[in-house]
C-alpha cells in the first residue's frame, strides 16, 4: 500500500472519530428545538470524509499518479535525523519562549538551527542572530507595540 | 461628478497628502513582508497614528497607503519564501513561488507589482463610476446566496487539484472545513470540539494554519532533500530578466481586464472580499485556458501569477464601495477603517457623498495615486527584495522557519499555537509527499466559518432548506458550484480509461 492510501486510511479513521463526536454533540436545550443545529454541518462533513476517503481508499490510481506519491526508497535517502532535530529545535523554542524571554530564546533558536544545518563560522552567524533578534524585538515591541518579553521572568 | 473629481485631485494632491501616501505606501510595504502582519493587523496598527493627524482626508489617504502597500509586501513574502501572511495572497504563492524557484523571482516580483498596479487602477476608476449604482446590487445578496457564493468557491478546490486529483482535493477541502468546526459553533457561540482545551476555543487561527501549509513544509523539503534548495541557490544568485518580454505582457493583459472586472465585482459585494476574489480568478483563468497553458498552472505561470494579483487588489478596492455608500463593512480591513472613520467623525453612509465630498473623492483619487507610487518605489527595489533568495541555505532555513513561529506567535501571544504549527506542520510535510494537495485544506478552513454562519442564517430565516430552490439566484450559484465539480471528476475518468487502454496496448506490443 502506498503513502497516498496510509493517509487516505487515516483520513477515514479521522472521519468516523470526527462523525461520532458530532452524532453525540451535547445540545444545549434551547437549540434542541432549532432548524440548524450547531452538530448539522459537522454531520455532514463526517458521513461526506469518510465516503470519498473510502472511495480514495478502494478505487486504483493511474501510473501516473502514483508515481507523484513518494516511496520508501526515496524517503530512505531523506535527511531524516537532521529534519527530527530541527523538529525538535522548535519545540524547544515553543515551550522555552516564555519562560527564557523572546531575546535568549530566538539567538539560541537560530544559532542551534543554523549549527545543525552545518554552519560552521560562528564569528559570522552570532552577530547575525543577535543583531536580526534585537531587530525583530525592536519593530515588534517598540514600533508596532505588541508586548514580546525580552528578559527571563525573574528579570522584568 | 466633475466638480467632486477636482476637488478630490486639490485635496489629495497638496505636499501633505502626498507624503501621507508615500509614507503609508512604505510602511505598509516593509511591515506586509513580515509574515502574520496582514493589512488588517498593520491598520489597526497605524490608526493612532492616523487619528493624531487631525485631518480625516490625511488620514484615510495615508491607510489607503499603507492597505494597498501591506497587500504588495504580503505577495512579496508569498513569491520569496512561500510564506502567505494574508488569506488573499494565498493564491499568488500558487504560480509565484515556483516562479521564484526557477530563478525568476525578478520577473514573479514585476509581473506581481504589474498586475496589482492594473488590478488597483481600474477598480478606482471602476469605483468612480459605479459606487452609486453598485450599492444597490449588494443589497440584493442574502445570506441564502452567501452561502452559495461559499459553495461555488469550495468547487473551485476542483481548479487546484488538476485532473487527476479531484478527490483527494475533496477529501482534503472536507478535513479543512472540520477544522474550522472546532472552537465556536455557529449562532450560539458555545465551544464545540475543543476537547476541554482552554487555548483551542477561539479556534485554530488563520495564520497558524497558512503557515504550517505552506511555508514549513517546504522548508522542511529543503532540509530533508538538500538538492532541492541548491538549485534555488544558482540560479537566484544573479536576477536575471527583471523585465517582462512583450509576448509575456500580451499573455496576460488579457488576463488583467478580465480579473480587474470580475475581481471588483466580487469585492463589492460585502462579506467576500479580497480572498474569494483571488481563487476564483485563479479558478477561472485555470479553467478557460487551453491544453499547455493550463497545464503550466501550479508550476510558474505568469498567467495564474497576474490572475490572483489583478483580483485581490480590484476586490480590495471594491469593497470601499460598500463601506463609502452603505456605511457597511465589505471586509475586516474595511471595517477597520470604518472604526477610523468614526473616530474621526465621519459617518460614511449615503450621505457621505453630499455632506463630506471632498473625503469621498479624496479617497478615491488617492487610489490611484496609492496605486503610482506603489509602483514607482517598488520596480527599483525588487532588484534587493529577490535578493533574499540568494542567502545562502544555512541561514535562510532558520530563519524561515523563525519568521513562521514569529507570525503565528504574535497574532496570538499563545505559546500553545507553536506547537499546533509545528504539528500541522509536519503532517502536511507527509501530506505533500503522499501527493495531497494542501491549498484546498487551507480554503475549506476560511470559507468553512462563514459558510456555515451564512447556511444557518438562511435556514433559520426560510425554516428548512427550500431557499436552495425557492432564490433563483441561490439555485443558479449552486448548480455553478455542482459543474465546477463534476466536470474535472468525468475528464479525470476520461483520462483513466485513456492512461489504462494505452498501458494495455503497451503490454501487448511487448509480448508481456
Amino acid at each position: 500500500m502506498k503513502l497516498d492510501r496510509w493517509i487516505a486510511l487515516l483520513f477515514l479513521v479521522g472521519s468516523i472519530v470526527y462523525g461520532v463526536a458530532a452524532f453525540n454533540y451535547p445540545l444545549l436545550p434551547f437549540e434542541r428545538n432549532m432548524a440548524f443545529l450547531p452538530n448539522t454541518l459537522p454531520m455532514a462533513l463526517s458521513v461526506i470524509g469518510a465516503l470519498v476517503s473510502a472511495f480514495i481508499l478502494l478505487t486504483p490510481g493511474t501510473p501516473s499518479d502514483d508515481n507523484n506519491v513518494i516511496s520508501i526508497e526515496e524517503i530512505k535517502k531523506f535527511k531524516l535525523g537532521q529534519t527530527i532535530a530541527l523538529v525538535s529545535c522548535m519545540v524547544l523554542y515553543a515551550v522555552l519562549l516564555r519562560p527564557v524571554g523572546f531575546i535568549a530564546a530566538t539567538a539560541f533558536f537560530i544559532v542551534g538551527s543554523s549549527v545543525l544545518l552545518g554552519e560552521r563560522k560562528f564569528w559570522l552567524l552570532v552577530p547575525i542572530a543577535l543583531v536580526a533578534t534585537f531587530l525583530v524585538w525592536y519593530l515588534v515591541q517598540q514600533t508596532l507595540g505588541i508586548y514580546l518579553r525580552p528578559w527571563p521572568g525573574f528579570l522584568s | 461628478m466633475l466638480e467632486g473629481i477636482m476637488l478630490g485631485l486639490t485635496t489629495a494632491l497638496s505636499f501633505k497628502n502626498m507624503l501621507m501616501v508615500i509614507a503609508g505606501c512604505l510602511i505598509g510595504t516593509f511591515i506586509g513582508m513580515l509574515p502574520g502582519l496582514g493589512p488588517m493587523s498593520i491598520i489597526a496598527i497605524m490608526i493612532p497614528v492616523a487619528i493624531n493627524l487631525g485631518d480625516p482626508s490625511a488620514a484615510l489617504i495615508m491607510l489607503a497607503g499603507v492597505y494597498y502597500g501591506a497587500i504588495f509586501g504580503g505577495s512579496t513574502s508569498s513569491i520569496l519564501i512561500n510564506a502567505p501572511g494574508v488569506a488573499g495572497t494565498v493564491a499568488t504563492s500558487f504560480d509565484g513561488y515556483p516562479m521564484a524557484q526557477r530563478g525568476d523571482a525578478g520577473k514573479a516580483l514585476a509581473v506581481a507589482a504589474i498586475a496589482s498596479f492594473c488590478g488597483g487602477t481600474i477598480g478606482a476608476m471602476l469605483l468612480l463610476g459605479f459606487a452609486p449604482a453598485l450599492a444597490s446590487v449588494a443589497l440584493l445578496f442574502h445570506s441564502a446566496e452567501y452561502f452559495a457564493l461559499m459553495v461555488v468557491g469550495l468547487s473551485a478546490i476542483a481548479a487546484f487539484a488538476g485532473t487527476g486529483k479531484v478527490a483527494k482535493a475533496v477529501v482534503m477541502t472536507i478535513a479543512g472545513l472540520m477544522m474550522a468546526t472546532v472552537g465556536e459553533s455557529a449562532l450560539f457561540n458555545a465551544p464545540r470540539f475543543t476537547m476541554g482545551i482552554q487555548d483551542l476555543q477561539s479556534g485554530f487561527s488563520f495564520i497558524t494554519l497558512a503557515m504550517a501549509m505552506f511555508a514549513l513544509p517546504e522548508a522542511f523539503h529543503m532540509v530533508l532533500d538538500p538538492r532541492r534548495s541548491q538549485r534555488g541557490e544558482n540560479s537566484s544568485g544573479s536576477i536575471k530578466g527583471l523585465m517582462i518580454s512583450r509576448k509575456e505582457a500580451g499573455q496576460i493583459a488579457p488576463v488583467i481586464g478580465r480579473q480587474s472586472i470580475q475581481g471588483f465585482l466580487i469585492g463589492v459585494m460585502p462579506g467576500a472580499g479580497a480572498t474569494i476574489a483571488s481563487f476564483l480568478g485563479y479558478a477561472v483563468e485555470r479553467n478557460i485556458s487551453k491544453g499547455e497553458e493550463q497545464d503550466k498552472f501550479g508550476k510558474g505561470s505568469i498567467k495564474g501569477l497576474a490572475a490572483p494579483e489583478t483580483a485581490n487588489n480590484a476586490a480590495c478596492t471594491g469593497s470601499f464601495v460598500p463601506l463609502l455608500t452603505l456605511g457597511i463593512p465589505g471586509s475586516g480591513t474595511t471595517a477597520i477603517l470604518l472604526g477610523a472613520l468614526i473616530a474621526l467623525n465621519v459617518a460614511p453612509g449615503p450621505r457621505l457623498m453630499v455632506d463630506r465630498p471632498e473625503i469621498f473623492w479624496a479617497v478615491i483619487i488617492s487610489m490611484y495615486i496609492g496605486n503610482v507610487v506603489l509602483l514607482v518605489l517598488n520596480l527599483p527595489l525588487i532588484p534587493y527584495i529577490a535578493r533574499v533568495l540568494a542567502v545562502p541555505r544555512n541561514y535562510l532555513i532558520p530563519f524561515i522557519l523563525f519568521f513562521t513561529l514569529m507570525g503565528s506567535y504574535i497574532g496570538q501571544n499563545n505559546a500553545t499555537e507553536l506547537l499546533i504549527l509545528v504539528g500541522l506542520g509536519v503532517f502536511a510535510t507527509i501530506l505533500r509527499f503522499a501527493d495531497y494537495p494542501l491549498a484546498p485544506l487551507l480554503i475549506g478552513f476560511i470559507l468553512g466559518g462563514m459558510m456555515e454562519d451564512n447556511f444557518a442564517r438562511a435556514v433559520n430565516i426560510t425554516d428548512g432548506v427550500s431557499f436552495m430552490w425557492q432564490r433563483p439566484g441561490t439555485l443558479i450559484l449552486l448548480l455553478a458550484g455542482i459543474g465546477l465539480l463534476v466536470v474535472p471528476a468525468l475528464r479525470r475518468r476520461r483520462a483513466f480509461a485513456k492512461e489504462r487502454a494505452r498501458v494495455r496496448r503497451k503490454g501487448i506490443a511487448d509480448g508481456s
